[in-house]
């Protein structure tokens, strides 16, 4: 039996084959069906997220399989096989076990550390859980997946540092303001990198939203997705005085804001802690401001920096999170072997079970009629007699003491006991 | 006397001294649940080895540097326990803890004194002064510890350096609410402490003040508090300022405590308060 996962991922195939291949995913009832005429394939999950498309299965006739499943990837009318020559990875047992836990953690991901990836293997999962196609080994697999990517998350810091300017912007305001509840933001100017911010912090649970635009029916707009209110650029110095974040992306050229102006309100303000964020290029807020107290400005540039330090430190915790899943690759591994002795405990017990039973019969009938508490007693001696004779040699299975050829203990237990001819139903020991 | 209680509680405090020193660097929350558990079992000792002193003497003793040394460690201990039960600013433990078990170490170090003490020393008035005077540096030392904090995270902040200080040290926000909190408490206990002194003055020597160095030190700490605590209230005062003064007002304070009572002389010294034979 056998481990296999296939697919492509952000690193060996372009967008646009990603997209096709991801294509066969949709009818996931289909593809399952697909899947499952095959014999060869006992079990089969297949996920698709933004950066890769891949099927893990278990199958005992591994070459076969892969063939198989690399066809059923250029099954689709637009990929031509050669597309998948280059950009196809299969990986076996060990390297299969790893990947998927490095996928379910986000070590793969474009982004390390990203949260997103999680629930996607999660929902495919259902989804196969759902078409019966998964079965013991990659039930147990998908769980020990979600339970490493959660240690990987608790244990090392991966998704803690900001690696967007947008987030970056909240995990500062965080710094400053602690709780941002009821904080209210200001935005000056728009522009996709100020709304990321603006949802980020409405997620955050800010308060009150105002916009302030050049051309006020652009931030009526504005503040109408957001739920706020649109003021125009002359009330600026009135809402200086009640707001806490303010980021200003109008790029007007020049200073919006000087620090006299900033000063002055401050006193009014009480010193509550003042928030500016500056993303615009030129500049809109006179640097000045951040030498003030209880004013914290950042542009561009300091919030690029965050940036990259976040970037940092998720590679330094990645490190980190390597290691976790490669022991917890190697136990899975080793729960995979045991798993391997199983049909013959099985059949071990089995065949002692038949030869009880047998036995009992003839016992039985040569004593003639018994009480039913003499014939449990009977029952109960051959049962534990047999019970204790079996114990040691399962336990021997259990153990396996030559990792590197785990098969030759197994085939000698199998050849002591007999239990190949039985299973053909050549002959059964009683006479 | 018997100072097992007494080694028990300065165990515990370096004890943990080391869980929230772990908790500082490998920001677990499990070391910093041990730290808490492990300082409030050194309370409790601590609170044991007071109550066999008073029994011993019979009244709640503050006549050495060393037994003051003591009550003050206790307070503060007290202070933080019940500070991070209701506002948790976990890294302070790092500052407190420490400083805790530094003031028992100094108790046991200094060479004991004996005799019997001075009556003048013994009575309701005199209690009440102790207690108020150590509460209230307890929570004022709190404040000054949180304005280091908050200095260095402002500093992180303005500066654009995102390094080791700035994971670790809790929002700007939530160490200047320490420093307000710890402000309230701690100035009218200073202000108590103060008034049940100079009148038990009055009672005993017949004059309220005596331009004695403590008292004079003092003075000026109260007076930066109540200077901070009015711009606070009046002009909105807050972070970095706040934190200034709270500090200074922390070094004034120990000053006073430590530096007129070993450097200085005065009748308020400790020196004076044993009756040579």
């Amino acid at each position: 039996m056998n481990l296999l996962l296939c697919g492509v991922n952000h690193q060996t195939a372009p967008v646009a084959l990603r997209e096709k291949l991801a294509c066969l995913i949709p009818d996931v009832g289909a593809a399952y069906d697909h899947l499952q005429t095959w014999p060869q394939i006992s079990e089969s999950l297949l996920y698709t997220t933004c950066n890769r498309v891949e099927l893990m299965c278990v199958t005992e006739a591994p070459e076969e399989a892969a063939a198989q499943i690399r066809e059923f990837f250029a099954r689709h009318p637009e990929v031509a096989p050669t597309d998948l020559d280059e950009s196809f990875y299969i990986h076996r047992d060990q390297a299969a076990v790893q990947h998927f836990f490095r996928v379910a953690s986000s070590l793969d991901s474009l982004v390390v550390g990203e949260p997103q990836i999680l629930g996607q293997v999660k929902q495919a999962y259902r989804d196969a859980v759902e078409h019966r196609a998964t079965g013991p080994i990659l039930n147990r697999l998908v769980h020990k997946a979600f339970s490493v990517a959660k240690r990987v998350r608790g244990e090392t810091g991966i998704g803690d540092h900001a690696v967007s300017v947008s987030y970056a912007a909240v995990t500062l305001a965080k710094k400053i303001f602690g709780d941002l509840a009821g904080k209210n933001v200001l935005l000056l100017g728009a522009g996709e990198m100020a709304e990321l911010a603006l949802e980020h912090l409405k997620g955050q649970g800010a308060g009150k939203i105002t916009v302030a635009n050049r051309t006020l029916e652009r931030g009526v707009r504005l503040a109408r997705r957001f739920g706020g209110e649109a003021v125009s650029l002359e009330e600026l110095p009135d809402q200086l005085l009640t707001v806490d974040i303010l980021i200003s992306s109008t790029g007007a050229g020049d200073f919006l804001i000087s620090r006299d102006q900033v000063k002055g309100v401050m006193r009014r303000r009480k010193q509550r802690p003042l928030f500016l964020i500056d993303i615009a290029v030129p500049r809109d807020l006179d640097p000045g401001i951040n030498d003030l107290d209880n004013v914290y400005l950042y542009n561009i540039d300091d919030l690029k920096e965050v940036v990259e330090q976040g970037w940092e430190r998720r590679r330094h915790e990645a490190t980190k999170a390597e290691r976790l899943v490669a022991a917890e690759t190697l136990k899975f591994l080793n729960w995979l072997e045991t798993l391997a002795v199983y049909p013959t405990i099985i059949d071990l017990r089995d065949k002692a079970e038949a030869i009880c039973q047998a036995e009992l019969k003839k016992t039985l009938n040569q004593l003639g009629p018994l009480t039913p508490a003499q014939r449990q007693a009977l029952e109960v001696l051959t049962a534990s007699i047999t019970r204790k004779l079996l114990h040691d040699p399962i336990i021997f299975l259990k153990r396996n003491r030559r990792p590197k050829n785990p098969h030759q203990e197994l085939n000698l237990v199998r050849r002591l006991f007999n239990l190949d001819r039985d299973r053909n139903g050549n002959a059964s020991e009683e006479n | 006397m018997n100072h097992l209680f007494l080694y028990l509680a300065l165990a515990a405090y370096f004890g943990a001294t080391g869980l929230w020193l772990a908790y500082f660097l490998a920001q677990r929350e499990t070391y910093h649940r041990a730290g808490a558990w492990v300082m409030a079992g050194g309370l409790a000792v601590h609170t044991l080895a007071l109550i066999q002193r008073a029994i011993f003497a019979g009244s709640l003793v503050a006549a050495t540097f060393g037994e003051a040394l003591l009550l003050l460690g206790w307070a503060l201990a007290a202070a933080f326990l019940l500070l991070i039960w209701r506002y948790p600013i976990k890294v302070l433990g790092v500052l407190v803890a420490p400083l805790a078990a530094l003031m028992v170490s100094g108790a046991l170090l200094l060479p004991p004194v004996s005799g019997p003490v001075s009556p003048l020393l013994q009575g309701f008035w005199l209690t009440a002064h102790i207690c108020l005077t150590l509460t209230g540096y307890a929570a004022l030392a709190l404040a000054g510890l949180g304005g280091v904090l908050y200095l260095i995270q402002e500093r992180q902040i303005k500066g654009k350096q995102f390094g080791f200080f700035y994971r670790r040290l809790p929002s700007l926000s939530q160490l200047d609410t320490l420093n307000y909190w710890c402000l309230t408490i701690g100035f009218p206990l200073l202000t108590g402490g103060i008034i049940t002194g100079s009148l038990y003055a009055q009672h005993a020597l017949g004059r309220f003040f005596s331009w004695d160095p403590k008292e004079i030190l003092t003075l000026i700490a109260w007076l930066i508090y109540a200077v901070l605590l009015h711009e606070r209230l009046a002009v909105g005062w807050r972070g970095r300022r706040a934190a200034l003064l709270a500090i200074c007002g922390f070094l004034v304070l120990v000053c006073t405590f430590v530096g007129a009572n070993l450097w200085l002389t005065g009748y308020h010294s400790f020196a004076g308060f044993i009756q040579k034979p």
